[in-house]
């Protein structure tokens, strides 16, 4: 730090200690501006909005009403607005840059979708209103349902799952249902392979049921002497992503779903990866029994910094019958001669359909504000334009990994799907980890790739371009990936080390979050208690 | 396809330096037999313009409810979002990026997962609050299970007056648990019922205020009960505006406060998505034992102040079959909504549109209970009441909304066979008092 030589007025350390600069007197520098937290701006009597007065009458709270303070601070409406702007100056995003998380789809998100979400007829209908206002909400939902059931050549989709583990959680509890329906007590072992998302052995064990790991072959697919030697009258099932988190097609997945049906288990597909296959292979055909679909990967949902996602969750003619409750159902044989919808919401509702959900999931009826977005994200592309996001999304990894391969090491021989898997013997002998690369990459204005999965290669580098790269971004970012490879090589290891220094921040101590967990702000009086 | 940059030339050229001859050589892996041989039979790309026209036409087959006099609530509300709101939800930078797991470029989203769960927690009267769940039934159902591995019990027992919807979305998340669900009589009333109902086995006691009738209730004396036996107490709201005037959980003894966010920066998107808020006190192993994202402040390399993803030894992704949840998401942009919402608003503005819920609700009851045979049930309400009508309150509803009225909800729609005289009704600072005049007139008329 500085001296403060000249007698000058100076809060560097508390610009510091505020997360601002530690060598400008305003802890800004240029366009970054230092931000503090809303709680050390503003104060309990500011606010951005005007109500009309209260009339004071009488309250029938039956006296509960609140009367210790809060502790809520406000800020008028342009403080707001620029405490907000400039905290989003300091988040990367899709739109600023190529996002090449592997297994999370980072594509353009169209604004149409945007938009669309926002007529009052979608964003300003109330989840319990009668039928007859909402026929229009319940189309959406029809039509919803028809392209995503053509899309995977499945019967019956199930649109309540709230985000892809919603929707793995709906799979599994079908499965787990339909096994209790017949008789099938004793099988409660989930085959899955060890590359699998996380999420998939949890929600495993979620529904009841204990998980065994399937090793991956040498060629990252599944190790079908390995499966074949686990499978036995306790399997309910096997959960797979595919194409799989190596960013290979399992080439063995027919009978991979033969081998699971002829032993008595379903096959549950993890479809976070869709959009390597979406319009040129139909889940159905591959003999899965269910399968979600993360609308915010493959049908471009914008992913908010962590959420709201959607997990339509696609099921077979024997699951089916299982799915969660509401049920849409529809009635196209009228005297009017058009299609009028009702939502069922209880087991009551169902009396002689043959149907047994095994519960709901959450309140009301899902993600509208994602059916919406989603269905105009297809109809924008319809079957062609489809076809297309794969066949480009493909080419896009595969011209990566034709680009790099010769730098950087290549984890499985081949070609690959939508995402290119590179380990770290490339970085053998350097110093220089996956981590430090990846941070690399943040001084060159990239988000880094997917770090350290899939778990099955060491010191894994998951790149996904996408389909809506175009070629000269593509051809910018090899050279870029190239170049720090090299560097790596040549011994500039302190550099990768440092790195980022060309952030908002440089590498934050997470060991240290961890150990003593700050969880919110408390004043400073308490905090020093 | 104006979303795909290449032109036909990329494409060539992209092939050529793979070293295939055909895009299909890309895809030799899928099985022959599973190779779609022409285009999934669906509608070809279609322009902006004609999709937004087809869009729009659906959008206009559904009454929406700022057009229409509106009194539906039953866990989730209409209120005025100040228009800063979406202004800045839309911003590309928290808009289109992913979960912050970079945390050097994504201090803007940490930040404000930190401001947000410290203003949930604040609100809630709670040590800690988690960066945010799906929705308010997805929280409590998560609360459930986090109370049975924090007291190493297994029975929960909900009131009935909990909305019925977060009732049954507890009992599947626990269905093939050792977590057993018991769920009390509903009626508009006390909790008699549900103090009665805990003993030494009780993990934890589900308590709705203001309930699902609309009705509040002191947690104090089924705190200091459950307390003594060693259960839990969970309270839940589905009305986060009524925490402006009304005594907070936290405050009142509870151990878990979860709830939907919604009438905080999100609109009502016929369901979904919302936002559930998760709070809880920092005792025992609670945190550890949380579901869901946290965000953690620390320091970079230059100690200057920032924040991180932490405590994610408890999540999937790093414990596999062992994490606390199978969640992997939280609701991000919407928790941002209503962090900024909340900003917006601030201690002295939240409290008077509590007020001013407050207020339109006690005149609609007064209003709608001088009807001859509709009577007000509650002995206490914040914005939400429950009316028993001489006729069946679905009827009523029907013939509300073939006059343009959205009259409430009836109780059998969530109750099924039961309380179908019973409507719930729900008044916020939305309704204007010729809404309210239409309404009394309207019903009158159906009556």
């Amino acid at each position: 730090m500085a001296m403060n030589t000249q007698g000058r007025p100076t809060r560097m350390a508390e610009n510091v200690a505020t997360g601002g600069y530690g060598d400008t007197v305003s802890g800004s520098r240029g366009l970054e501006q230092a931000e503090p937290l809303i709680f050390e701006r503003g104060g309990v009597e500011n606010t951005g909005v005007d109500f009309p007065a209260p009339k004071g009458s009488k309250t029938r709270l039956g006296g509960l009403e609140r009367t210790a303070p809060i502790g809520l601070p406000g800020l008028s409406e342009p403080e707001t607005m620029r405490h907000y702007v400039r905290l989003s100056r300091k988040n990367y995003a899709i739109d600023l840059g190529l996002y090449p998380l592997g297994s999370c789809t980072m594509k353009h998100n169209p604004r149409l979708n945007e938009k669309v979400a926002r007529m009052p007829g979608f964003a300003d209908v109330h989840p319990l209103q009668p039928a007859s206002t909402v026929q229009g909400a319940y189309e959406v939902m029809d039509v919803l349902a028809h392209w995503l059931l053509k899309l995977t050549g499945m019967p019956a989709v199930a649109l309540s799952p709230k985000a892809g583990a919603h929707g793995e959680f709906c799979g599994m509890m079908a499965i787990r249902a339909r096994l209790d329906a017949d008789g099938e007590t004793g099988r409660r072992r989930v085959l899955v392979p060890e590359s699998a998302h996380g999420t998939n052995p949890a929600t495993a064990v979620q529904c009841g049921f204990t998980v065994d790991e399937i090793p991956a072959d040498a060629g990252g697919r599944v190790d079908m002497a390995a499966l074949k030697a686990k499978l036995g009258d306790d399997v309910a099932g096997i959960m797979l992503t595919n194409p799989n988190t190596c960013g290979l097609f399992e080439r063995d997945i027919r009978e991979i779903a033969d081998l699971i049906h002829g032993c008595g288990g379903y096959f549950y597909c993890d479809g976070a990866n869709f959009n390597a296959i979406v319009g040129r292979v139909r889940p159905g055909d591959l003999g899965v029994d269910a399968m979600h679909i993360n609308l915010h990967k493959t049908f471009s949902t914008p992913h908010g910094g962590g959420g709201p996602g959607a997990g339509p969750t696609v099921l077979s003619e024997a699951l089916a019958p299982f799915a969660p409750l509401p049920l849409l159902m529809i009635d196209r044989d009228n005297p009017k001669g058009m299609a009028i919808m009702h939502m069922a919401e209880h087991e009551s509702e169902l009396d002689g359909k043959d149907l047994h959900p095994f519960g709901r999931m959450a309140a009301f009826h899902g993600q509208m504000g994602m059916f919406t977005r989603a269905l105009t994200y297809m109809m924008s592309h319809g079957s062609d334009g489809l076809k297309q996001v794969a066949d480009d999304a493909v080419l896009n990894a595969n011209y990566i990994l034709a680009g790099l391969k010769g730098v950087m090491t290549q984890a499985f021989e081949g070609h690959c799907m939508h995402e290119a898997l590179f380990d770290d013997r490339f970085l053998k002998g350097t110093g220089v980890t996956t981590l430090d690369f990846a941070k690399a990459m943040i001084d060159e204005g990239y988000h880094p790739m997917t770090m350290y999965f899939p778990l099955v290669v060491h010191g894994a580098m998951l790149i996904e371009p996408t389909e809506t790269e175009s070629k000269g971004g593509l051809d910018r970012f090899i050279e870029v990936m190239e170049s720090l490879a090299l560097a790596a090589k040549a011994g500039e290891t302190a550099r990768f080390q440092a790195a980022p220094v060309h952030a908002p921040l440089k590498r934050l101590d997470e060991t240290r979050a961890a150990r003593q967990p700050v969880l919110r702000w408390t004043p400073a009086a308490d905090a020093a208690e | 396809m104006r979303y795909l940059p290449h032109i036909d030339s990329d494409r060539k050229a992209m092939l050529e330096a793979i070293g295939v001859a055909s895009i299909d050589d890309l895809f030799t892996d899928v099985p022959e037999a599973a190779r779609l041989k022409g285009l999934v039979d669906l509608p070809l790309k279609q322009g902006e313009l004609a999709v937004e026209r087809a869009m729009s036409a659906m959008a206009s087959k559904n009454i929406s409810a700022g057009s229409v006099p509106f009194f539906v609530g039953a866990g989730a509300y209409r209120h005025h979002i100040p228009a800063t709101v979406d202004h800045l939800i839309q911003r590309s930078e928290f808009l289109t990026a992913y979960t912050p797991y970079q945390p050097e470029i994504s201090q803007g989203t940490l930040q404000t997962l930190f401001e947000f769960q410290t203003q949930v927690a604040l609100l809630t009267g709670m040590d800690v609050a988690n960066a945010s769940m799906y929705d308010g039934s997805t929280a409590c159902a998560e609360a459930v299970m986090m109370a049975a591995r924090v007291t190493k019990r297994d029975k929960a027992v909900m009131a009935g007056t909990v909305h019925p919807h977060y009732v049954e979305a507890s009992k599947t998340l626990a269905k093939y648990s050792d977590v057993e669900i018991a769920v009390t009589q509903p009626s508009v009333g006390g909790l008699d019922e549900l103090i009665a109902a805990i003993d030494e086995t009780t993990a934890c006691v589900v308590v709705q205020t203001p309930d699902i009738f609309g009705q509040l209730h002191d947690l104090r004396a089924i705190s200091e009960i459950a307390h003594a036996k060693g259960a839990l107490v969970i309270a839940v709201f589905t009305e986060t505006v009524s925490l402006g005037l009304v005594e907070a959980p936290g405050d009142m003894g509870a151990d878990i406060a979860v709830g939907e966010g919604q009438s905080i920066g999100v609109g009502l998107n016929f369901g979904g998505p919302y936002v559930g808020l998760f709070a809880c006190k920092n005792e025992r192993n609670f945190i550890r034992q949380m579901p869901g994202r946290l965000a953690g402040e620390t320091v970079d390399a230059d100690g200057r102040r920032g924040y991180v993803l932490t405590l994610s030894t408890r999540e999937q992704h790093i414990r596999r079959e062992k994490a606390t949840s199978n969640i992997c998401t939280n609701a991000g942009l919407c928790s941002l909504a209503f962090t900024i919402h909340m900003t917006l608003l601030g201690e002295a503005g939240l409290r008077t549109l509590a007020r001013l819920n407050h207020e339109t609700a006690c005149e609609l009851a007064d209003r709608l209970g001088s009807i001859e045979g509709v009577e007000v049930l509650n002995s206490s309400f914040f914005n939400e009441f429950t009316l028993r009508l001489p006729k069946p309150a679905a009827e009523v509803v029907d013939e509300l909304a073939r006059i343009g009225v959205l009259g409430g909800v009836p109780a059998s729609r969530l109750y099924p066979g039961q309380f179908e005289d019973l409507l719930l009704v729900t008044a916020t600072e939305t309704n204007t008092e010729s809404d309210m005049i239409v309404f009394e007139k309207a019903l009158r008329g159906v009556l």
